[in-house]
């Protein structure tokens, strides 16, 4: 019984340390007034930023580096010290313990909606405001990317776009295709076959397993709508999926689900020196503003002509030509964050610089998000850089909004993409529906 | 009985403390890491929780998952593979034990030939696989080519997905192949002679005295195997985001399951509930689905094997 008087003043004193244990964290929103004429971050207190990013690469983190220290040599008092390559689920498990980084930027959208909506990611709007930035210097999909639900709680650092690569060696004196229908012709102009039927070179290959080709990269060619304006699915009541997919089918079918099938699946890794583009086995491909920043790094593919060009379109909504999707990096203050005036002043900088971001999109070779950086004279520009310039700015350039399910609803419809190409679903109106009913139901549990 | 009630009743009470508090690591870490989990898992199955906020929702995740034809999906994956990979498993590690107890000279070297597999790393080993078997690129197919056999889809088909796991989980079954041979090698060597004697040949020999003697490693073996394919979750995550080729960037994500959802597991439904898409209380609910067929396929290997030691 004697331990007993011990153990309850063990649990107490267990109880009052978990109580007092994490004073809350300043958060961002008040912001303090200045008293002089400078910069609010030349008035900042000394501190020391923790910056999580998912850049691995060698080039990637010097050059992300290299922006941080435009940032450090303003304003010296701030020191930034970086983590790279973090990956989402690390930086929401470090909110959640309450060891938050004071800044973190994804390499996907896919989670802004639930950081928004969760409170994980501390909503801007009130500095952005104070701050008098002007959001119109950004693109409409980028705006929509990075808020949820009027929670602006992440920036746009630099996007990218997506567009038609083509080797002209290839292309046999061919102009790139502007719509669907001459996409079709060109694929199987160009298309190769050994005498068993085999492919040898595929003009296009329009199967959504491939490479980049996931809906919503080949969605704008239709001007095809995820979500209803109350959050819920339009894949099912969209005409234009419809379309996209129907013709996509045609151009599988004439190739033969088989044949295609087993000519993807013997291709090279996508991310290595043996990419069927860099090989020269395909004549047409999507792909990202960042494939020509791979291409000129591999000592074989860097002498491959090729050209660029925005996506093909359906042909009834020409329109739509010059646009395409777009999506890409962005960068917050998480809740728990220990200096977030100091980490908004760095956001600040890092995306509306003109400066930091022409020298960021120069040295990775993405897209720089504001006007001002795209129409620098400092931005290196080749014309096959310039076409994903062009789509970025496009007004009806799109991007996949931000959903509280994203990446459940795209796994949704990427797994009836597979049963439709493959010729296993008849009804083509009762599988989008069936599409329709799996994203609205998770929608309704998640708490719509 | 007159004895036991000897026992002065002062003692006894001092003797039960002393038992408690020997026991006590062991209470407490039941307590913590498993009581607490599980009544906490109970707790979140009827909430709705985005790993900030909490909601009750009733019975809306449990509905939810009964209708999820994922859910049935990965169940049935796993249950494949406690079907047919877990015996597979058994029956190499136990061929090849058997096999090298009869070796007169080289044993040690086919040993540690047999063992070195299960060293490898998970996700290397799972890599080396999925490269291996590249139906286009890969030397198994190439080799089958060379002798005129057109090589499978392996991990890139529906079909063959779950089988070329097997495959790995067989190559790499080193560890119980170690302990069967310690088993193997303690069964006592005059149950065989007098066997001989009474005119037993080789299976009636390894029916008879070997497998009733090494019966309680095999249940230990089975059992653990059970759990663990129950579990698995690694080798089937990375072999088919190895063998889809996709990777997460913006607007393109990795469908779990590939080819097909055919090596989608339990667990791994599990996980991208929970943490993909932010639905802890559905993934709680996964959790203790996972757990009642853990349990319930316990209790049937326990009590087929009692049943058969009964019988021995």
């Amino acid at each position: 019984m004697r331990f007993v008087p011990l153990a309850a003043a063990g649990l107490l004193a267990l109880s009052l340390t978990a109580c007092t244990a994490g004073t809350e964290a300043p958060s961002l929103g008040a912001r303090p007034t200045t008293t002089g004429t400078g910069p609010v971050a030349a008035a900042l207190p000394p501190a020391t930023l923790e910056l999580w990013h998912g850049f691995s690469t060698d080039a990637e983190t010097t050059a992300f580096e290299e922006a941080i220290a435009g940032f450090t040599k303003k304003y010296p008092q701030i020191k930034v010290t970086a983590k790279k390559a973090v990956q989402d689920a690390q930086i929401t498990a470090a909110i959640r313990g309450g060891k938050a980084p004071d800044v973190a930027a994804s390499f996907t959208t896919d989670n802004v909606a639930q950081w928004c909506r969760s409170g994980a990611f501390q909503d801007l709007t009130q500095v952005i405001q104070q701050d008098g930035i002007d959001l119109s210097v950004l693109p409409e999909a980028s705006r929509s990317y990075t808020e949820f639900e009027g929670k602006r709680c992440t920036m746009p650092l630099l996007a990218d776009a997506y567009g038609l690569y083509y080797n002209k060696a290839l292309m046999k004196g061919n102009e790139p295709p502007k719509t669907l229908s001459e996409l079709t012709e060109l694929t199987k102009k160009l298309t190769v076959r050994d005498p068993d039927g085999t492919i040898k070179v595929a003009g296009f290959i329009p199967s959504f397993q491939y490479y980049e080709n996931s809906p919503s990269h080949l969605g704008p060619m239709v001007g095809a709508k995820w979500y209803n304006p109350d959050g819920t699915s339009a894949i099912g009541s969209d005409p234009a999926w419809k379309q996209l997919l129907t013709w996509q089918k045609e151009l599988v079918d004439w190739y033969g689900y088989d044949n295609l099938d087993k000519f993807r699946k013997g291709l090279g890794d996508e991310w290595g020196s043996e990419h069927p583009f860099f090989e020269g086995k395909v004549a047409m491909a999507v792909d990202g503003e960042w494939r020509n920043a791979m291409i000129a790094a591999d000592p074989e593919a860097k002498s491959m002509d090729y050209g660029t060009a925005p996506l093909p379109v359906a042909d009834d909504k020409p329109d739509l030509y010059g646009s395409g999707f777009t999506a890409g990096t962005v960068i917050g203050v998480p809740k728990g964050a220990k200096h977030p005036q100091h980490a908004w002043e760095l956001i600040k900088h890092l995306t509306t610089d003109t400066d930091s971001l022409v020298t960021l999109s120069n040295a990775l070779r993405n897209v720089p998000t504001t006007k001002a950086a795209m129409e620098s004279p400092k931005l290196a520009k080749d014309d096959k850089f310039a076409t994903f310039l062009d789509i970025f700015a496009h007004p009806k350039t799109s991007t996949l909004p931000a959903s509280v399910n994203s990446v459940f609803n795209q796994d949704a419809f990427s797994t009836f993409l597979i049963q439709w190409e493959k010729g296993a679903v008849k009804d083509l109106d009762a599988g989008l529906a069936g599409v329709d009913k799996r994203i609205n139901d998770k929608l309704k549990l998640s708490g719509g | 009985m007159a004895s036991t009630h000897a026992v002065p009743p002062r003692w006894r009470r001092g003797e039960g403390a002393r038992a408690l508090l020997w026991l006590a690591p062991w209470i407490v870490g039941v307590l913590v890491f498993f009581g607490y989990p599980l009544l906490a898992t109970v707790y979140f199955s009827f909430y709705r929780y985005d790993l900030f906020t909490l909601e009750f929702v009733g019975l809306d995740n449990w509905r939810y998952a009964f209708a999820d034809e994922r859910v049935y999906q990965s169940a049935r994956n796993t249950l494949w593979l406690v079907v047919f990979m877990v015996p597979a498993q058994l029956l190499f590690a136990l061929g090849v034990a058997q096999l090298l107890t009869k070796i007169k000279s080289g044993a040690g070297v086919l040993r540690t030939i047999f063992y070195l597999p299960s060293l490898v790393p998970a996700v290397a080993g799972t890599v080396a696989f999925v490269y291996l078997l590249n139906p286009a690129t890969g030397p198994v197919n190439q080799l089958l080519a060379l002798v005129g056999i057109t090589g499978p889809d392996w991990f890139g088909s529906a079909a063959w997905a779950k089988p070329s796991l097997t495959l790995l989980a067989v190559w790499g079954v080193g560890n119980t192949m170690m302990i069967f041979l310690a088993a193997l090698l303690d069964v006592p060597r005059h149950l065989y002679e007098a066997a001989a004697i009474d005119g037993a040949g080789a299976w009636r020999q390894f029916r008879n005295v070997t497998l009733p003697t090494i019966s309680p490693v095999l249940m230990f073996s089975a059992i653990t195997g059970v759990i663990y394919a129950v579990q698995y979750f690694a080798q089937a995550m990375i072999a088919s985001r190895v063998a889809s080729g996709a990777t997460d960037s913006a607007g393109s994500t990795f469908t779990p399951g590939y080819p097909d959802g055919s090596l989608l597991t339990l667990p791994q439904h599990l996980f991208h509930t929970g943490f993909r898409d932010w639905s802890m209380g559905l993934a709680c609910v996964h959790a203790l689905l996972l757990f009642a067929v853990s349990m319930v396929f316990t209790l049937i290997l326990l009590r087929q094997f009692s049943r058969a030691e009964g019988e021995s």
